[in-house]
Parts: C-alpha cells; sequence; structure tokens
C-alpha cells in the first residue's frame, strides 16, 4: 500500500478491501482455488503479492490451499486462503489441523446459497454454524463477520492479527453482496494501525517449547529453519509437539485450546449497537443483513415505534455475556438473518437462563432463495410485532 | 434532482442482459460520485452468464448516511432490454424517471414517472460503428437530464476506468449522450 | 556408494523422545529411514536446513524421529503442505514421506500437480502394498489377487506404477529402488536431493506383519529375499523373455532431466516486477 492513498476516499469492492487490508497486516503468502463469488480476493492478491516479495499460488483444490497456507506459516509466513461454501467445506479438516497444531492462518469464506453448489451468485448466511463446527472435534474458533467494504479492510487486518496473536486459524466470513459491492471509503491511516508479530524465542533450542505449558497465549514461536528443529503433528501431543496418548497430557492440551479462547473474550469480541438505549424492539443481526436491519431501525423511529439493532462484528465466541446485558429489558427480538435459522439458535441458547426468559418473545426472520431481506420486510414485521 | 442544501438519496438501477456493460457502467457512476465526495454504493445481481442472461447493477447516491445498499424503490431505472423494464418498472417511483433504449425496449409501459426513450444501441452503431459503448453512452445522457453527479467527474471517471485504447471511443460516446439529452431539453423549452 | 557408520546416523535421529518407534519387526521403514540420514550426512547438508514432512500412515511416522524441521500433516496432503513450505523457503531442502495410500490414492490429485510444477521437492514414496496403519486394506498398488482385509476374495483393481505416474505428470527425476538394495537406495536418494526440480524415488519395501501374513509371503528375511530375486536393473529387465518378466519389475534410475523449477521461476517473476516497480518509482 502506498501511503499516498491511505487519506483519500476511494470506490473499493468488499472483496478488494479484503485483500488489501490483508496486504496491510503483513500478509506475505496466499494459496487459493477459483470459486465464485471469493475469486476477485485471488485475483488481486496474484498481482500485488508478487511486488511486494510475497507469494501467491492457485494450488490444485481447496484442500491444497489450506494445507499449502499451513505449510507456509510454519515456514515463517503471514498466510490466507480464500473460498465459498463448498470450497469451505473442503478445507475443515486442514481448519482443524490448523487449530491443533496452534498454527497461524486466516481463511475467508464469502458465503453463497447452499446446500451442495446452490446458488453460486447469490448471498447467503448460511455457513454461521459451519464456521464454529464445521471441523470434528471440540475446537476453537474465532469468526468475524463485517457488514461494509470499510469494514472488510479492518477486520482483514484484524483477522491476521488474532490468528498471530492466538496462534490459530482465524474464519473471516463475507457473503456474495458485501464481496462484490463497491462503496466509497477512506482507509485508515496504516501508521496509527496496530499490526501483530511472531514473537520469537532467544532459549536455546534444546529448551524451546513449540507448545506453552500454561494459558499464556502470546509466547515465543519459531519456524521452520530458525534452528530450532520442532514437531508438529496433528496427534494430540505434549508440550514440544511430540505425540502422545497420555491422559494427563492430552487433557492439558485440550483445556489449553479452549481456555486462550474462553479466557480472552473481551479482547476478541466486539458488538455494534444502534439506538438500543430506550429500545423497546431489538433487531439482532449481523453481515450484509444488518445493514438492511438499520434501515429499518431508522424507517421505525420516523413512525414513533423505539427499536433498536444489536450487532456482532465477532460471531465466534459468541458475544453471549454482553448480548445478555443488551438484552436484559427487551421482551421482543427480530433476528433476520439468510439462512433457516443459525444465528437464533445461538441466541436462545444464550438468553434460555435468565429468570424470566419463557415471556420473551424471539421472532424468526429467514430467507434462502438468493434475495436479500429488505428493510421495508423487517419493517412490516416490526409493526406485526409491536 | 439535486438541490442544494438539502439531503436526497436517489436509488438507480441499471437494467438489461449480460454483456451490455451496465456493471461497468454503475461502477463508473458509482467512481464519479466518489468524485465529487458524496456517499456511494454499487451493488449488481449477475447468473452464470458473461454474456447474456438478466444483468442488473444498483447505484445509490446521496449526500447523507445510508445503509441498505440495494436499490428497492428507483429515482431513476435505466432499461436496455425488454425483459429487464417489465421486470423491473413496477418499482419505480411515480416522481421516477425511466430511460429506456427502443432498440430491444419495443413496448414502453404506462407509468406515472417521466420517460425518455432513445434508441441507443442503434445511434452507437450509426455514429461510433459499434454497440460496446451504449453503456456510456446512456449513462452520458441519464447523467445530463438528472445531473445526479457532475459531468467533470463522470469524464474523468470514464477516462480512470476503460482501457486506454478505448478511451477515445468512449468519451466520443459520452459526449453523444451529453447531446441526446441537451437536444431532448432544448426540444422541450420550444414546446 | 560410501558407507555411513551407523553411529553417523545418531546424529541425526531425536533420542530424547520417543523411541522405541511404532514400526512393526521387520518394517522397511527403518532401513529407508537410516538410508534417507545416510543420503544427508554424505551431502553434509544442514539439520537446521532440513524439512521433512509426511501425511498419515505407518511411513508417515517417520519424521518425529529424525532431528529436522519436521511435520506430520494429514491424509494424503503432505505434498501440499510442503510446497507452502519449499514457496515461503526456496532455500530450504524439503523432503516428503509418503507411503503407497498417502501418496497415490488420497494425495494423488496433489502428487501430480507437483510433478506438473515441478517444484524442487524430493518425495519418497514407500510402497508396501497394503495400508499397514489400519490393519490391512487393499492400496493403488496391491497386485491383482492378492488378498486384504477389504479384498477377501483377491484385489481385481490394476495396480498404480507409481514411477510411471510421477513420469506423465511431468516430475524430473524418477527412481526406483527396493529396501534390500539399501545401499542403492541411499545412492538414489542423494541423487534425488541433488537434483533441482521435483524428485520421486520409489522404495519397494516389506510388510511381514500384515501384507506379507495376509499373503503367506513368509518372514521379514524372506520377503526381503523377494525382492532381490524379483526387483531387477533395468537393462537386465530388458533382456528378459517375456515369460521371465511377469513376476519381475525394474529398479534403477528411470528419468533425469533438467527443467525449470518452479520456485526459481517464481523468484524471477519477482525479482523482474521489484525491478519494473523500482524503474517506475524513480520517474515520480
Amino acid at each position: 500500500m502506498s501511503k499516498k492513498k491511505t487519506s483519500k476516499m476511494v470506490l473499493m469492492q468488499g472483496n478488494e478491501a479484503i485483500a488489501r487490508g490483508a496486504l496491510a497486516a503483513g500478509l506475505n503468502f496466499f494459496a487459493g482455488y477459483p470459486i465464485t463469488p471469493s475469486t476477485e480476493i485471488a485475483e488481486i492478491l496474484s498481482v500485488e503479492l508478487p511486488k511486494n516479495n510475497g507469494s501467491f499460488i492457485q494450488m490444485e483444490d481447496e484442500i491444497a490451499s489450506i494445507s499449502a497456507i499451513i505449510g507456509a506459516s510454519l515456514a515463517g509466513a503471514k498466510t490466507m486462503t480464500a473460498t465459498s461454501g463448498p470450497g469451505f467445506s473442503l478445507m475443515q479438516e486442514g481448519i482443524g489441523f490448523a487449530k491443533m497444531t496452534e498454527t497461524p492462518c486466516v481463511v475467508v469464506n464469502v458465503m453463497r446459497g447452499g446446500p451442495s453448489t446452490g446458488l453460486p451468485t447469490k448471498p447467503s448466511q448460511a455457513d454461521i454454524m459451519q464456521s464454529r463446527w464445521g471441523s470434528h472435534g471440540d475446537n476453537p474458533a474465532i469468526v468475524l463477520y463485517p457488514n461494509s467494504v470499510l469494514e472488510s479492510y479492518e477486520l482483514a487486518i484484524r483477522a491476521i492479527n488474532l490468528a498471530e496473536k492466538y496462534r490459530t486459524c482465524v474464519v473471516l466470513l463475507s457473503d456474495e453482496v458485501l464481496g462484490h459491492m463497491r462503496e466509497a471509503i477512506t482507509l485508515p491511516d496504516l501508521s496509527k494501525v496496530k499490526i501483530v508479530q511472531r514473537i520469537k524465542p532467544n532459549v536455546p533450542p534444546e529448551w524451546y517449547k513449540h507448545y506453552p505449558d500454561k494459558q499464556k497465549y502470546r509466547t515465543p514461536v519459531a519456524s521452520y529453519g530458525e534452528g530450532y528443529r520442532f514437531h508438529v503433528t496433528g496427534l494430540a501431543h505434549d508440550s514440544y509437539g511430540y505425540p502422545t496418548n497420555k491422559s494427563s497430557e492430552v487433557g492439558v492440551m485440550m483445556e489449553r485450546l479452549k481456555k486462550k479462547i474462553t479466557h480472552h473474550v473481551d479482547d476478541l469480541i466486539q458488538l455494534e449497537s444502534f439506538m438500543m438505549e430506550d429500545a423497546k424492539i431489538a433487531l439482532f443481526s449481523a453481515g450484509i443483513i444488518s445493514r438492511a436491519a438499520k434501515e429499518a431501525v431508522v424507517l421505525a423511529r420516523r413512525h414513533g415505534i423505539k427499536v433498536g439493532l444489536l450487532r456482532p462484528l465477532t460471531i465466534w465466541p459468541f458475544p453471549e455475556e454482553a448480548i445478555r446485558k443488551y438484552f436484559a429489558n427487551i421482551k421482543t427480538i427480530i433476528v433476520p438473518e439468510l439462512n433457516q435459522g443459525q444465528l437464533i439458535l445461538q441466541l436462545k441458547r444464550s438468553l434460555q437462563d435468565i429468570s424470566d426468559h419463557r415471556h420473551r418473545n424471539i421472532i424468526p426472520m429467514q430467507k434462502n432463495n438468493g434475495l436479500l431481506i429488505n428493510p421495508e420486510e423487517i419493517f412490516k414485521k416490526i409493526k406485526e410485532v409491536r | 434532482m439535486t438541490p442544494n442544501n438539502k439531503t436526497f438519496k436517489n436509488e438507480l438501477r441499471l437494467s438489461g442482459s449480460g454483456g451490455q456493460g451496465l456493471i461497468t457502467a454503475g461502477i463508473i457512476l458509482a467512481k464519479a460520485a466518489v468524485i465529487d465526495r458524496l456517499n456511494v454504493t454499487q451493488t449488481q445481481s449477475y447468473g452464470p452468464e458473461s454474456r447474456g442472461g438478466a444483468s442488473r447493477a444498483d447505484v445509490i447516491i446521496s449526500n447523507t448516511d445510508f445503509y441498505y445498499p440495494e436499490a428497492t424503490n428507483f429515482d431513476i431505472l435505466l432499461t436496455l432490454t425488454q425483459e429487464a423494464c417489465d421486470k423491473y418498472v413496477v418499482n419505480l417511483k411515480s416522481n421516477g424517471i425511466l430511460i429506456a433504449d427502443n432498440t430491444q425496449v419495443k413496448s414502453i409501459p404506462l407509468v406515472e414517472a417521466k420517460v425518455y426513450e432513445y434508441p441507443f444501441t442503434d445511434i452507437a452503431i450509426k455514429k461510433l460503428g459499434t454497440a460496446l459503448p451504449t453503456n456510456i453512452m446512456s449513462l452520458g445522457f441519464l447523467v445530463k437530464i438528472t445531473n445526479i453527479v457532475s459531468e467533470k467527474s463522470l469524464k474523468e471517471a470514464v477516462k480512470n476506468s476503460v482501457k486506454s485504447q478505448y478511451v477515445d471511443l468512449n468519451m466520443k460516446a459520452l459526449r453523444l449522450g451529453f447531446k441526446l439529452a441537451e437536444d431532448n431539453m432544448k426540444n422541450k423549452e420550444k414546446k | 556408494m560410501k558407507k555411513i557408520p551407523q553411529k553417523e546416523i545418531h546424529k541425526y535421529l531425536r533420542h530424547n523422545k520417543k523411541f522405541p518407534h511404532v514400526w512393526c519387526p521387520g518394517c522397511s521403514n527403518g532401513i529407508i529411514l537410516a538410508t534417507i540420514v545416510r543420503a544427508v550426512s554424505e551431502l553434509g547438508y544442514e539439520k537446521d536446513n532440513m524439512a521433512m514432512v509426511s501425511g498419515i500412515g505407518c511411513s508417515s511416522r517417520m519424521p518425529v524421529y529424525v532431528d529436522f524441521n519436521t511435520l506430520h500433516s494429514v491424509h494424503g496432503r503432505a505434498i501440499a503442505y510442503a510446497t507452502g513450505i519449499k514457496m515461503q523457503r526456496p532455500d530450504m531442502k524439503v523432503v516428503v514421506v509418503t507411503g503407497d495410500g498417502d501418496g497415490t490414492a488420497i494425495g494423488g490429485n496433489h502428487f501430480i500437480h507437483a510433478a506438473r510444477r515441478n517444484i524442487d521437492l524430493t518425495v519418497i514414496v514407500i510402497n508396501n502394498s497394503i495400508y499397514g496403519m489400519t490393519g490391512g486394506q487393499y492400496s493403488p498398488t496391491t497386485p491383482f489377487g492378492d488378498l486384504s482385509t477389504t479384498t477377501p476374495y483377491g484385489n481385481i483393481d490394476p495396480v498404480f506404477d507409481i514411477c510411471e505416474l510421477a513420469m506423465g505428470a511431468g516430475a524430473t527425476f524418477v527412481a526406483r529402488t527396493t529396501a534390500y538394495h539399501a545401499l542403492e537406495a541411499q545412492d538414489f536418494i542423494k541423487q534425488a536431493f541433488e537434483h533441482k526440480g521435483f524428485s520421486v524415488v520409489e522404495v519397494v519395501s516389506a510388510c511381514p506383519v500384515i501384507y506379507g501374513r495376509l499373503n503367506k509371503k513368509g518372514d521379514a528375511p524372506a520377503m526381503m529375499e523377494d525382492m532381490k530375486k524379483r526387483a531387477f536393473p533395468i537393462q537386465a529387465f530388458d533382456k528378459l523373455s517375456p515369460e521371465d518378466k511377469k513376476d519381475k519389475y525394474k529398479r534403477g534410475i528411470f528419468r533425469k532431466e533438467e527443467k525449470p523449477e518452479y520456485t526459481a521461476q517464481y523468484a524471477k517473476l519477482k525479482q523482474s516486477l521489484i525491478k519494473q516497480e523500482g524503474v517506475a518509482d524513480d520517474s515520480e
């Protein structure tokens, strides 16, 4: 990124913003496989990475793509791949491997209609749950979902930073409309954006442990070829990385993988609240549909109806505690989403043990035919349930 | 269309079939709006075809904040095919503007909105020797009639967006579009 | 071929960890591990500069025992992981250890595409004709008619010739030997390491405990004896009568040729772009 451009307003596409955000965060390796509607990310990085002393490679499939970025990350690169639903499904084993081996990488999933080949050129939000539970076995998840071109840029930086900081695979969600839409944005001043770099070990090689014993998530980490000659395996492993079957060692490893996320929820979650202060009805929505919801809030307020919007930018870990606070006194919540009920499922789980929960009305609003839910439809629903 | 010192939000849909360059036209219009320092979003809908099939680009231009990025009730609808015209005209505001290319749109619907019809494609073939810049010509017409962005910014946006070997052709098409709109306005004054 | 003493091997193993190894008595994997280490020793490669990558299976357990930068990845994908390492660190020597199932069934796609790119990886395919780790299912190299736990009536699948597959896909160094011919294996692996491009060494190996037992091939020495009898050097094989060829196979270097290597090509591309950018900056 040249510095001159940073203060200027530009028209940028969502997918381009993800590519440029990742570059701003220091991305130096991308492997991918063409799939609509994510392909622009690969196309832009095939131009930019070799010019910035990075590498781009188009692999033979999505499985190879996730594998290559994990390999490159172990060799010291900041890495990313981008795909959509079918490719995201193929990557799940590799995503689990990255989490198990605590190897930083970012997977972008520009969601399209599913299941199967589905609607390649239409938006959906039907991978909310796959992004959490897609890979086998208990595994921690950090998943971000922007709702604008500027946020796509910002959250791409954040995704790379969080992957490096927490040593895990971070998923960045987008969708067909957000990925392809263009908006006038002013890019942030990069000199003020914090970029996370790996901390290098300085212990003698024989003391080096690739996996920390304690809960600390920021530990020195070596890359291949730096003299530490460590072992990495997807098998359950001890703190050196060597395979183990000992229940005592396996238990410690699994707890640490879980707690490095659950102990840092405050650092991980981001929420936008809009006109929630005096709201009697709340909308709960993420990504592209939250923009229709926000417009609906404005419409409803114009008609004197007290409606607010709560929007998670971090989908996983689910911002449960914060949501419970915001919704403590709200009796009616509408959940517009482009799927058959994924966000609403988690919202209900999060609120179910609040004492008067049974009096709370949580209303689904779902579409999965390739069209967006528009502000008028949400406004109509608000009037219905008022 | 864009009175000074007043908030406005114009929703446009440029519609036709794949290969007519409507998404390109939408992007160019959005770039012009950026040069004018207006808020803008541009979205699109397309099928699997690069050529043929339904295609549309939405542009929303405003001097204030707005959130939903797709056009729902259009202030301006440009259609280059009958199919697109029939499909989208129902969401055209009654005080809106319909611009139709009657090379293909043979049956103009009866609407309250103001209607402009010109055979843009035929004119492009006749005057420029190719139908390719029909998108830019009709965009020029649209901008001159509606004043939605400044002509200067639109010219700059076209120059920045098309490949260098096609700049001349597209600038000619743009001027042709401006000219058609000027003639139209003059004729009205005479009446 | 230089004979490297046993104690030299110890310099390249991780003694503090994880021995004894997982392999059954009579398995060829230990011999092949030793030939790889001897080749590295003979070439004088720095351990810090060596990466060994594997997938899943018996042979893929090898990396944990060697004192290199090691990666035991997921089933079938070792070559794709290795591609990422090599792209990021073209200066490192990257060796992939895989089996017949890991490398040519689940990993077949990555195998052929890496060969097509001619990326500088050395892939050692340890071919024991069976899925040993999961208890003896048939693989793409299980001979016709043989028994496995999933071919209880005899195998009807035709086999892959791994070397032909590699050559068909564009590999620029291709060789086959056996665990019996350990010194030859050491030589071929050494040549493969020194080759700039995608190199494949197929090492025919013995799995006496599973494959051998199911197919009545005798004990480990008998299976080694079998390799000695049936694996013929290329020229000797070609002289055999069609009848004699039937139960024999060729060993030797099938291909060794120079072609542009992938990471070198990419480095060249980067160089030219960085130069262009530099020129553009000066003119501003």
